[in-house]
């Protein structure tokens, strides 16, 4: 094969590969994330269907379940909420006020959060604002 | 600036001028920082910035680093870093370099304009505002931030992303003064170099730091803030790489100043992604107002950029092509595509957020899992070019040549399946097991090229197999360095490939006296743990782990919680601060065993906020009045309380020690093998990075006959 | 740590002069090759320079061709073929450098 053809051939090929690459990152990505949503917008939620839940937690809400936690969460700017119940690592800055993302199912109104996925947000260590 | 801007017309004196004014920079930017440091260290609060990150109570340690946990200091060490830098660079290549230095001067010196003027400018970040009246304490740091590693690991990072700048810079200077040759290439190389190595170190300790700081036990989330600092190490990796090709056959030169533009820009991104409320991630510390400047800056660098290169395009176009696929030349490609290809999907998946926003309307995010099964091919691929890159030689291998070379490691590899199908469940993930054969692979290749390269040299020069070693490494500096960096990232990866699919993980709710078997090791709660240390209640437990009958570690995993920060100080107050995990980790050459608690507290939270009532009322019946109606006695009766409420505590926490009413508490445990192989494969890493920047003495120059 | 307590105008004063000298030094250190007697950072020709970097690498190539060589990549036949190649680029490297050279300092030796 004269050199011209093959150089033809190999940018075909590695534009196949991106090409590929490119349709599977859509087609994957597409599939496997869960909505991003806030409590108030949760009410008309698929049964079943997993969301990430973003708001904060309402003081003094938290309480032991079981293995696990139950909490309220209230939107960021807002006021609607809806409890959750979660079990897994509880990150270290958790507490009433922070902001979390939690990523979950709508069951029976309350939001199961899956294990492990609670995340919460350092609290602004570039904000003027004090801790509570 | 300005200067370097008139030196670009030739006149030698105003590049020198600029230059110095690099220096000065840099000098006045030392006083800055000396001068804000020495605020911190004497708890000078009538500045805005020692007050909010820094207390009178906060360790001496922790006071000096207090400073880049703030925005407006941070802004300050971005800005320091980058005169000291700029200033090394111009001070390597002042008689060099000539038409190039000059454009890169002024870029850098812009930058730094834009820091410094963002500071002065940019509402609320300047790190010398002033607070009237000036506080009596200040609010000390963020307890999550009390960590040694946390606090290099920052600077670090931040000495990665702003040297990026100078290759940015000089590829910048390069397009415009269209000079991307040779000696372009030889300073820009370095400059990489350093810049990746700053990368490197940075993104590995802030793995280490979560590994051993935070209660989840990971060292990698895919948190949006994490992959920005891999994506310009990815593509500065890549660069390393397609740089050599350049060098050699002419070719990518689009590609590479491409590659150098991207770099930078990410690093900005990386920047700017921290301070903006973009992207939900656990960094990601508010909005803030210098956002939008920080976008402002990557647009006109992104687009500035590009027109540039489409403007210089006939000149970079190249008429060489690789010889054959089966060249060193094209594995470079290869792992080119691969890098650049993980970099996009980082990119996506980190971004997704907004993208999906665009497109659907809705805000989807992308979890961990995600990232995990789409990297992980790439990664695995990676590591099997980096097992047959330095098996080939330049320009093109004979068949005759294959045959000499591949048979061993390729061996290697087909033992290495059988060993680990027969004595280990490593066939039970697959990837996993494609990492460990093609590490085997990659090993043993390295092995041969360091003997056979040592071996020619002792059949000529003589000496010892040690000596030959050596001399030969040393001799071929880049080559060897090299081998040393692919080792230690594969070593990395294996680490990463064991701890990721074979670990063990188990939550479990133990009372005193009470065990778990994990694996094969036993753990045991021997007892509760309370005191009171400075400004937190420490609640933990000895635990006891045995292995096969025999005593393996005694640890002491806890949980601080401190007392907050604002509003008076009571005993329920500490449980309403920050709290932070101390992990017991026994760590092995074969598996670290990891243990966290989770305390329960919930009695002694009670019984503080009794305390807390009591007192309350005492304070309101028996010293106000007392106060109002003699002042100056507040000063001994404040103390005398804060004596009581201290006393108050540990009693109260003391119950948490008591048998009679001790409580369970719940333990993650966390068996992963070879952990410490990645912390391993990254200073190998490192070192080989070092021994391949490190200048080699000039030898002698045979000149062509 | 107290500050000393000067009256405000004094402290501005002080300020002041600290402001005016900082930037007086600096000027000076910066504008130093307009007004100094000193030597001139003499750069060297971009065009030397671009070659000297590329024999370099020839240099380098040719090494790692004998290194290909003495591990076995390459055959002995491939090898002369790619040495013969390289030292020809070298030559004609080595002979654009010395034309540069020329054009560059003319008259010097």
């Amino acid at each position: 094969m004269d050199p011209q053809k093959k150089r033809q051939i190999r940018l075909f090929v590695a534009l196949g590969f991106a090409l590929v690459l490119a349709t599977g990152l859509v087609y994957t990505s597409f599939n496997a994330s869960s909505e991003a949503r806030q409590p108030s917008e949760l009410g008309d939620a698929v049964p079943g269907k997993s969301y990430e839940m973003t708001g904060n937690v309402v003081r003094g809400s938290i309480v032991e379940q079981g293995e696990g936690i139950r909490f309220e969460v209230r939107d960021r700017e807002g006021s609607g909420t809806i409890p959750a119940t979660y079990s897994g690592v509880v990150p270290d800055p958790f507490r009433g006020g922070r902001e979390i993302v939690l990523k979950g199912t709508v069951e029976n109104g309350i939001f199961v959060g899956e294990r492990d996925t609670l995340v919460t947000k350092c609290p602004s260590k570039f904000s003027e604002k004090q801790n509570q | 600036m300005v200067a370097a801007l008139i030196g670009t017309r030739g006149d030698r004196r105003w590049v020198d001028a600029a230059r110095r004014s690099t220096y000065s920079l840099f000098a006045l930017l030392l006083v800055c920082v000396v001068a804000i440091e020495y605020a911190f260290l004497t708890s000078d609060f009538s500045l805005s910035v020692v007050a909010n990150h820094s207390s009178r109570e906060t360790s001496l340690f922790y006071k000096f680093t207090a400073m880049w946990s703030s925005q407006e200091g941070s802004l300050l060490l971005w800005a320091f870093i980058l005169s000291l830098v700029a200033s090394v660079s111009l001070f390597f290549t002042r008689k060099k370099l000539r038409d190039v230095v000059p454009w890169a001067t002024a870029i850098m010196l812009g930058v730094g304009v834009f820091f410094t003027s963002l500071m002065l400018f940019g509402g609320g970040v300047n790190p010398f505002d002033t607070l009237s009246p000036v506080p009596e304490n200040g609010v000390g740091l963020n307890p999550l931030l009390l960590h040694p590693m946390m606090i290099i690991h920052p600077p670090m990072l931040y000495v990665g992303y702003v040297s990026l700048t100078v290759p940015f810079a000089f590829a910048i200077g390069a397009l415009i003064t269209r000079r991307v040759d040779a000696a372009w290439i030889k300073s820009t190389r370095g400059f990489a170099l350093v810049a990746w190595t700053f990368l490197t170190i940075g993104v590995i300790l802030g793995a280490r730091w979560s590994y051993t700081e935070l209660g989840w036990g990971g060292y990698w989330a895919w948190d949006p803030v994490e992959n920005a600092s891999i994506m310009p190490w990815l593509i500065t990796t890549a660069y390393i790489h397609s740089i050599m090709v350049q060098e050699k056959r002419g070719m990518l030169k689009v590609w590479n100043v491409s590659l150098i533009v991207a770099s930078f820009t990410l690093a900005l991104l990386g920047t700017f992604l921290v301070r903006s409320g973009v992207l939900q991630s656990i960094h990601a510390f508010g909005d803030s107002t210098v956002g939008p400047y920080f976008l402002g800056l990557i647009i006109l660098v992104l687009v500035g950029s590009t027109a540039l290169i489409i403007s210089r395009l006939p000149l970079l176009r190249s008429q060489k092509r690789i010889d054959s696929m089966a060249s060193r030349e094209a594995v470079f490609l290869i792992n080119n595509l691969l890098l650049v290809g993980m970099c996009v999907l980082v990119f996506w998946g980190t971004f997704f957020p907004l993208i999906s926003e665009l497109f659907t309307g809705t805000e989807s995010v992308l979890a961990a899992p995600w990232f995990d099964r789409y990297t992980t091919p790439l990664a695995v691929a990676l590591v099997l070019f980096t097992g047959i890159g330095p098996l080939l030689a330049w320009r093109r291998i004979s068949w005759q040549g294959i045959k000499r070379v591949f048979p061993i490691p390729t061996a290697a590899s087909a033992i290495a399946v059988v060993l680990l199908l027969v004595f280990t469940d490593a066939a039970d993930s697959f990837w996993a097991l494609a990492v460990f054969v093609l590490a085997a692979f990659t090993f043993v290749a390295l092995a041969q090229e360091t003997w056979r390269g040592a071996a020619a040299r002792r059949s000529s020069a003589g000496g010892s197999i040690p000596g030959s070693i050596v001399a030969v490494a040393t001799r071929n500096r880049r080559r060897y360095g090299g081998y040393i960096v692919h080792l230690g990232f594969v070593v990395l990866l294996v680490g990463v490939a064991a701890s990721s699919s074979f670990e063990t993980k188990r939550d479990v709710t133990l009372n005193p006296g009470e065990s778990v078997k994990v694996e094969d090791y036993t753990l045991t709660y021997e007892q509760p743990t309370v005191k009171r240390d400075g400004q937190a209640v420490v609640f933990g437990a000895e635990v006891s782990v045995e292995k096969e009958g025999r005593r393996f570690a005694t640890l002491e995993p806890t949980r601080r919680y401190y007392q907050r920060t604002s509003g008076t100080k009571t005993i329920a107050g500490y449980f309403e601060g920050e709290a932070t995990s101390e992990v017991g980790l026994r760590a092995g050459v074969r598996k670290d065993f990891w243990v966290s608690i989770e305390p329960d507290t919930n009695e002694i939270r009670q019984r503080s906020q009794v305390a807390d009532e009591r007192f309350g009322a005492y304070m309101r019946a028996r010293v106000l009045p007392v106060v109002q109606r003699d002042p100056s006695q507040a000063g001994a009766l404040a103390q005398q309380l804060v004596a009581v409420q201290g006393l108050a505590t540990d009693q109260i926490i003391s119950d948490y020690v008591n048998p009679k009413t001790a409580t369970a508490a719940t333990f993650r445990v966390i068996v992963s093998p070879m952990v410490t192989w990645i912390w391993i494969g990254a200073i190998i890493t490192i070192l080989g990075a070092l021994f391949a920047l490190w200048p080699a003495r000039t030898s002698r120059r045979r000149k062509a006959s | 740590m107290a500050r000393p307590d000067l009256p405000p105008q004094e402290g501005l004063l002080m300020e002041l002069a600290y402001l005016l000298l900082m930037t007086a030094a600096v000027a000076a250190f910066v504008a130093y090759p307009f007004w100094g007697k000193g030597r001139r950072t003499v750069a060297e020709d971009p065009a030397v320079a671009a070659l000297e970097a590329a024999r370099e690498a020839k240099y380098r190539e040719i090494r790692d061709a004998e290194m290909d060589l003495a591990t076995g990549k390459l055959t002995q036949d491939d090898y002369e073929r790619v040495n013969a190649e390289l030292r020809t680029d070298a030559v004609g490297l080595l002979r654009d450098l010395d034309e540069a050279r020329d054009r560059a300092s003319p008259g010097n030796g």
